[in-house]
């Protein structure tokens, strides 16, 4: 199962060297990892569905509780085979869709890598697990999205999307620690034994609140859903295996396998159902006045979407069984109408259905499969669809919420009208009628291209007529993995004459007088964009922004690329913080004893120095402040002097000479000084060095004004001559105590030689002056 | 004379933070040195300063016969001294070879490189 996970992630890799070849007629070997996986995966049916589970455990970070623990039940299953078989259909279609692309290997990188991700959301046990690969479908399918990067909208619509979903994944992995914490496991299935114990926890509803924000970004629920539209903007096959059972079902999934740890409350159940019934109405009206085929069927998903939020909400056994049909119906028929919108793109050119129709004449077997798709999804009898749709209007009606099943029934039926509308306008409307002109030499693509939407439709139709195998296996798949006990529900196409099958064809009938009467025009598409305004997607990005405006201030303020105005900020942070610690530190108190009096000289050289300070600060000339720089060296050499330290005299000195020298050789040239500052500004940082100095100063005499402890100097006083056999002490210190911190000293001002002969010595360009 | 060496060490440091908000790349490096000064008489200062006693032991004695002043300050000072000399030095060529390329002493000029410049 690992090597299962890894393959995708394995091929991606191989695809950086080897990409070359996948250009030519190589690219058919590809194909073969989601068939073989395909294939992988339904060895397991019988095993499954006679009710085992499989688990695989490797390691991985366990010191952090993160392990390679698959677990491969019912619903893993049902998933796993959703996306590696749609997966097969879409890497065959993709190969002639994009034939000739100059990017046809890095698609193809991403798909691999996508499809892992995927597969590793739904297999994985570990939660944290689960959250890596769950981010790593944001992240691939944010290339996938803005895989046409020429293209700004493209570009945008892909952002939005990681955008979205990357926000929701930020709370999922917060609600998933906190989890993991209460619970103390990271495993789903020892979580499910926990189940009391993170009910009755006070954090129980925060935890469900930020689980739900990642479902709900992920599966497009209202009001987060308009990402999925935008995402249109992705090639074809993507969006088909994005929104037909991949990427958006990832939160659908996350649902599912949660439920029997977190469902059967009152916050999940009320949550999702109203969240669910709200997207499932809206997204399903929404798709009537679009005129895209794409926008149809992005909203027509949205609207599918909500309906298995809805049914995971509604939690019984029949509406549980209904959501796990309906997702593998969904799955089988959007799948379809992708793929046939990218034909009819590819050969017309335009995938507008105002502009369209006729195309059976020249588009037959792509015709034949959007007819059966739109049947399924309209849930004629005989197809899955209708057996989906059954399912959904008995699970409405059974549900423990009684006085609200009818009227969430009605919430169902309205939202099925508007999906078989939507259905025949994406998947008939443009085969039949006439013929326009301009299509009249549109011609067959390759079989490979037409051949994926035919056998998904065709599949969709047996699976209706034989739902006995299909449904066992189902059934054992939600059945064990969200109720937690076998079901003994069997799928039949005849339920006998009753309310259900009543409001199944009541929908059917409504359904199709609305795709009648509702014609799709550009006019009415505007008339419904002016509600953008209070759309969430204004609100969104109105704070994205904000916060981008926010940002930029911010770094105005604090980034504005002046050196000094840095030093500026420094140095008034500086003076707060020690402004506030002598300010809680209390009075100041002077020992005037220990004062010593200066001598005449003493304050002499003090004022000398003094002034040459002032002369640095005022003049205008660049040689005077230098000399006047070394005025004050000399004097602090003095200093030195009078105090007992004849080494830093000498030091200080002799440094102070060549550093005056040095400025003086190369610094001739410069210009002097102007003076380009306001005398505001000039007073302003009068103000603020003059206090910098001023808390200096205080620091110094607080400092000053406490004992200070003579242990080291008498240790090395005693121990100078006796140990190191040096009389003069400071020497001692430099060259034998520490000797090692002055090598390194050494090796600083080395690397400073260094840096001062190369910098002499390099040439830039002939152009420089010298 | 160590509250005059206190009022002295808050006016280097006054010094040095007027020079580093200046414009001029050799006022900064003024401003630099300034307060590498402020601070080496702050270090020797807050050791506590002797008049007249040298930490050098006698020529015939092994060990201090009298009170000595701090070596451990002055050691960390001459450090320091030969350290920002170091620094002075490069950042002295440094600065001559911005002036050759960017022909201004202006802070600001060095923001927007001109085209053929970068």
């Amino acid at each position: 199962m690992l090597l299962a996970v890894l393959s995708g992630l394995i091929i991606s890799l191989l695809i950086i060297p080897f990409g070359r070849l996948l250009k030519t007629k190589w690219s058919i070997l590809l194909t073969l990892l989601p068939a073989l996986l395909f294939l992988y995966f339904i060895s397991y049916i019988p095993a499954i569905s006679a009710g085992s589970s499989f688990l695989q455990h490797t390691n991985w970070v366990s010191s952090l509780g993160v392990d390679f623990d698959f677990r491969l039940d019912g619903l893993s299953l049902l998933f796993a085979l959703l996306i590696t078989g749609i997966g097969t259909a879409i890497f065959f279609y993709a190969r002639t869709y994009l034939k000739g692309h100059v990017f046809f290997d890095r698609f193809f990188g991403y798909l691999c890598l996508f499809m892992s991700a995927m597969l590793g959301v739904v297999l994985s046990d570990n939660i944290l697990l689960l959250f890596v690969f769950w981010e790593l479908t944001s992240i691939s399918s944010f290339f996938l999205i803005g895989f046409n990067n020429d293209n700004a909208d493209s570009r945008k619509s892909a952002l939005t999307a990681l955008s979205i979903t990357g926000l929701g994944g930020f709370f999922l992995l917060a609600g998933l620690v906190l989890l993991g914490n209460i619970a103390g496991t990271y495993t789903i299935s020892e979580l499910i034994t926990s189940r009391e114990v993170i009910l009755g926890h006070d954090l129980y509803p925060l935890i469900l609140g930020f689980l739900f924000l990642g479902a709900f970004t992920k599966s497009a629920q209202f009001p987060f859903h308009f990402w999925l539209p935008g995402a249109m903007k992705a090639p074809t096959p993507v969006s088909a295996y994005l929104h037909s059972a991949t990427m958006v079902k990832a939160g659908i999934y996350l649902l599912a396998r949660f439920s029997p740890i977190l469902g059967g409350t009152d916050y999940w159940n009320y949550t999702l159902m109203i969240v669910g019934g709200f997207t499932m109405l809206f997204a399903s009206i929404h798709s009537l006045f679009r005129i895209d085929l794409k926008g149809i069927l992005a909203y027509s998903t949205i609207s599918a979407l909500g309906i298995l939020t809805f049914l995971i909400g509604a939690g019984t056994r029949e509406a549980i069984i209904a959501a796990s049909v309906f997702i593998l119906v969904h799955a089988l028929y959007k799948a379809t109408l992708f793929l046939i919108t990218g034909i009819i793109d590819h050969e017309t050119g335009t995938r507008d259905i105002t502009v369209l129709s006729g195309l059976r004449r020249v588009l037959l077997p792509v015709s034949i499969a959007g007819f059966l798709a739109a049947i399924s999804s309209a849930g004629l009898p005989l197809t899955y669809g209708f057996i989906g749709k059954d399912l959904i209007y008995e699970a409405t009606l059974k549900t423990e919420y009684q006085p609200l099943g009818w009227i969430l029934t009605g919430i169902a039926v309205l939202t099925n009208i508007g999906l078989v509308a939507a259905g025949f306008m994406a998947g008939i409307k443009p085969f039949f009628g006439v013929l326009p002109e301009k299509f009249g030499n549109v011609h067959l693509p390759y079989k490979s291209m037409w051949m994926p939407p035919l056998v998904l439709a065709i599949l969709g139709l047996v699976f209706g007529l034989f739902p006995g195998p299909v449904g066992q296996f189902v059934n054992h798949a939600t059945a064990d993995a969200v109720l937690g006990s076998p079901s003994d529900m069997h799928l039949k196409i005849w339920h006998g004459f009753n309310i259900v099958l009543i409001l199944s064809l009541a929908t059917l009938i409504a359904g199709v007088i609305v795709y009648f009467i509702n014609k799709p025009s550009a006019l009415k598409l505007h008339a419904i964009e002016k509600l953008n305004s209070i759309a969430p997607q204004r609100v969104f990005t109105g704070y994205a922004n904000d916060i981008m405006r926010f940002s930029k201030w911010y770094t105005n303020l604090f980034h504005n690329g002046y050196l000094r105005s840095y030093h500026m900020k420094i140095i008034l942070f500086a003076e707060g913080l020690l402004a506030y610690k002598l300010w809680i530190s209390g009075p100041i108190t002077l020992n005037f004893e220990a004062v010593t009096v200066p001598s005449f000289y003493e304050i002499g050289v003090i004022l000398i120095l003094i002034g040459a300070l002032y002369i640095v600060v005022t003049t205008p000339s660049r040689l005077t402040s230098v000399v006047s720089m070394s005025v004050i060296g000399y004097c602090i050499c003095l200093i030195f002097v009078f105090y007992s330290a004849p080494d830093l005299a000498m030091t200080q000195f002799t440094i102070d000479t060549l550093s005056t020298v040095l400025f003086v050789l190369v610094l001739y040239k410069l210009p002097s000084f102007i003076n380009m500052t306001s005398k505001t500004v000039l007073y302003r940082d009068g103000i603020i060095s003059l206090s910098f100095g001023v808390i200096i100063s205080l620091i110094a005499l607080r400092v000053w004004s406490e004992p200070i402890s003579k242990d080291i100097a008498n240790f090395y006083g005693e121990n100078a001559y006796i140990l190191a056999k040096g009389k003069n002490v400071v020497n001692v210190i430099l060259v034998d105590f520490r000797g090692i911190d002055t090598m390194f000293e050494t090796v600083v001002l080395s690397i400073a030689a260094l840096g001062v002969y190369s910098l002499i010595r390099l040439r830039l360009k002939s152009t420089e002056k010298e | 004379m160590e509250l005059l060496l206190i009022v002295l060490l808050g006016l280097l440091y006054a010094a040095g933070v007027y020079m580093i908000l200046r414009r001029s790349m050799v006022k900064l490096l003024l401003g630099i040195m300034l307060l590498g000064s402020g601070t080496n008489i702050l270090i020797f200062l807050l050791g506590g300063i002797t008049k007249g006693k040298p930490p050098v032991i006698d020529e015939n004695a092994k060990l201090f016969q009298d009170a000595f002043a701090d070596p451990i300050p002055q050691a960390l000072i001459l450090t320091a001294i030969v350290i920002s000399f170091g620094l002075t030095a490069f950042a002295i060529v440094l600065l001559k070879r911005v002036y050759a390329l960017v022909n201004s002493d202006d802070l600001d000029d060095l923001n927007t490189p001109e085209e053929e410049d970068i």
